[in-house]
């Protein structure tokens, strides 16, 4: 057991430090986190929608378009050079394989997520310290479960002619289970509602997690293996 | 890979028998509206608007039959790796897009008069809408993936994974829409059908279903076709 781990974060390793290498799609992803933000800010018209109301929704609709574009990069490194081929001649199990990709767009994702999360209570007035623990603990159950989805997608799609536009439109319908979860989460953080109420819909987001990440790695290998 | 296949039934004759089947299912059809036209009554409330519960609820049936047995074929084929079920899979798919289509007009023209309002997020409706979709998003993979073994192995794990995320959609707007209630007393479920309305609808029912029966027929014999002129130079 501990030697798969091992594999399964020198996979993610390699994917983390090609990353910081370069830093590029770190970057362009952040950026484009906080334009959707910024954009949103002009979508709305502030005398008739309070940014209370509002800041929700926007802040998960940001962390989904900002997951795809990230997302969307993680098998295409993997092409060039027949990477992905090398990757998988390697006597490693195709569960570390795919638990390691999964790791480094975890890091990934959330890397976007951290940068947005300031940026928006600032464009958007909140104060969330006092529920931050909350407000992280939600962003982590909600995003691993469409970064799995989105993973198995990505490893799809990159063989596929328009990898760009099949992501999106593949993984956003598994995105709602999780997103609508996520926001009603993040209403009632935001307006200091008690735990109860957001039992239900935290219980959604853990069986989500559960059903998916292991759905996913069983069915990694048959997406990769010749 | 997968076992050598022998085409048991030829492909001209796999179209021939659907376009025959959907030819059936045609006739049904006519007996259908003049069935919900003349024999069914007229529902008190809700007036002749009704009579498109006998298009638009077995339309929904036979999307649901569709979409459901792309996700059992999906999950058999990752395990048998038969290329029927993937062909199987594939039509199925195309023919509940076309069914959910007819679902998914039909259901606003119906919903304008009645409820008031061409859409609303009911959870229902909400959950077909993003099945539609999902499975507009798995015709699009097929079209993108070049490889025959490859599409078949691709279709099939979003073939999965669909099926299992249609609990997790119900679920979250089933939660949505009891935490924000709609003014929408009036359901399409009636508990107690004259049985002049149930004999209809059961009919419609039948003959949509051999309409499904028929479209994924003629549909699985053209890629069948389409597949073996594909190989064609390679056998011969």
């Amino acid at each position: 057991m501990p030697r798969s781990l091992d594999l399964v974060f020198a996979v993610a390793g390699k994917d983390i430090r090609a990353e910081l290498r370069s830093r590029t799609a770190l970057l362009t992803a952040m950026v484009f986190a906080a334009l959707v933000l910024v954009i949103f800010n002009f979508a709305r018209d502030p005398t008739a929608v309070s940014s209370a109301t509002i800041a929700p929704s926007v802040l998960w609709v940001t962390f989904a378009l900002a997951a795809i574009v990230a997302m969307n990069r993680a098998f295409t490194v993997e092409r060039e050079n027949g990477a992905m081929d090398g990757m998988l001649l390697a006597p490693i199990p195709r569960e570390a394989v795919f638990f390691g990709k999964l790791l480094a767009n975890l890091a990934f994702v959330g890397a976007v997520e951290l940068v947005t999360l300031p940026l928006f209570t600032l464009f958007f007035n909140l104060s969330v310290w006092s529920i931050l623990p909350g407000l992280l603990g939600v962003m982590a159950l909600a995003t691993i479960g469409f970064v799995a989805v989105g993973t198995i997608f990505g490893a799809m799609a990159v063989r596929t002619r328009f990898a760009e536009l099949l992501l999106p439109v593949l993984l956003l319908p598994f995105m709602v289970p999780p997103l609508i979860g996520a926001v009603q989460v993040t209403t009632r953080l935001l307006a200091d509602r008690p735990l109860s109420e957001m039992v239900g819909w935290l219980r959604l987001l853990g069986l989500y997690d559960i059903v998916f990440v292991t759905l996913c790695t069983l069915t990694f290998s048959s997406v990769v293996d010749e | 890979m997968s076992a050598p296949e022998i085409p048991t039934l030829h492909p001209a004759r796999l179209i021939r028998r659907g376009l025959r089947l959907s030819a059936i299912g045609f006739l049904g059809l006519v007996l259908v509206y003049v069935l919900a036209l003349t024999y069914a009554p007229v529902e008190a409330r809700q007036g002749l608007a009704q009579k498109i519960f006998y298009v638009h609820v077995p339309a929904a049936w036979s999307t649901l039959l569709a979409f459901s047995l792309v996700g059992i074929a999906s999950a058999t084929y990752l395990w048998l790796e038969d290329r029927r079920l993937d062909r199987f899979a594939a039509a199925s798919a195309e023919v509940g897009v076309v069914f959910g289509g007819v679902m998914l007009t039909t259901g606003p023209i119906w919903a304008k008069p009645i409820w008031g309002t061409w859409w609303t997020w009911d959870a229902r409706l909400t959950l077909t809408l993003f099945l539609f979709f999902l499975f507009i998003g798995y015709l699009a993979l097929r079209a993108a993936v070049q490889d025959p073994e490859e599409r078949a192995r691709f279709s099939a794990v979003v073939g999965i994974l669909g099926m299992l995320l249609v609990p997790f959609i119900h679920l979250s707007v089933y939660l949505f829409r009891t935490i924000h209630p709609q003014p929408i007393v009036l359901k399409p479920s009636a508990p107690s059908l004259p049985p002049e309305m149930l004999r209809t609808l059961l009919v419609s029912t039948l003959v949509f279903t051999v309409l499904y029966l028929g479209f994924v027929t003629t549909r699985y014999g053209l890629a069948l076709e389409q597949e073996l002129r594909e190989q064609g130079p390679d056998a011969a």
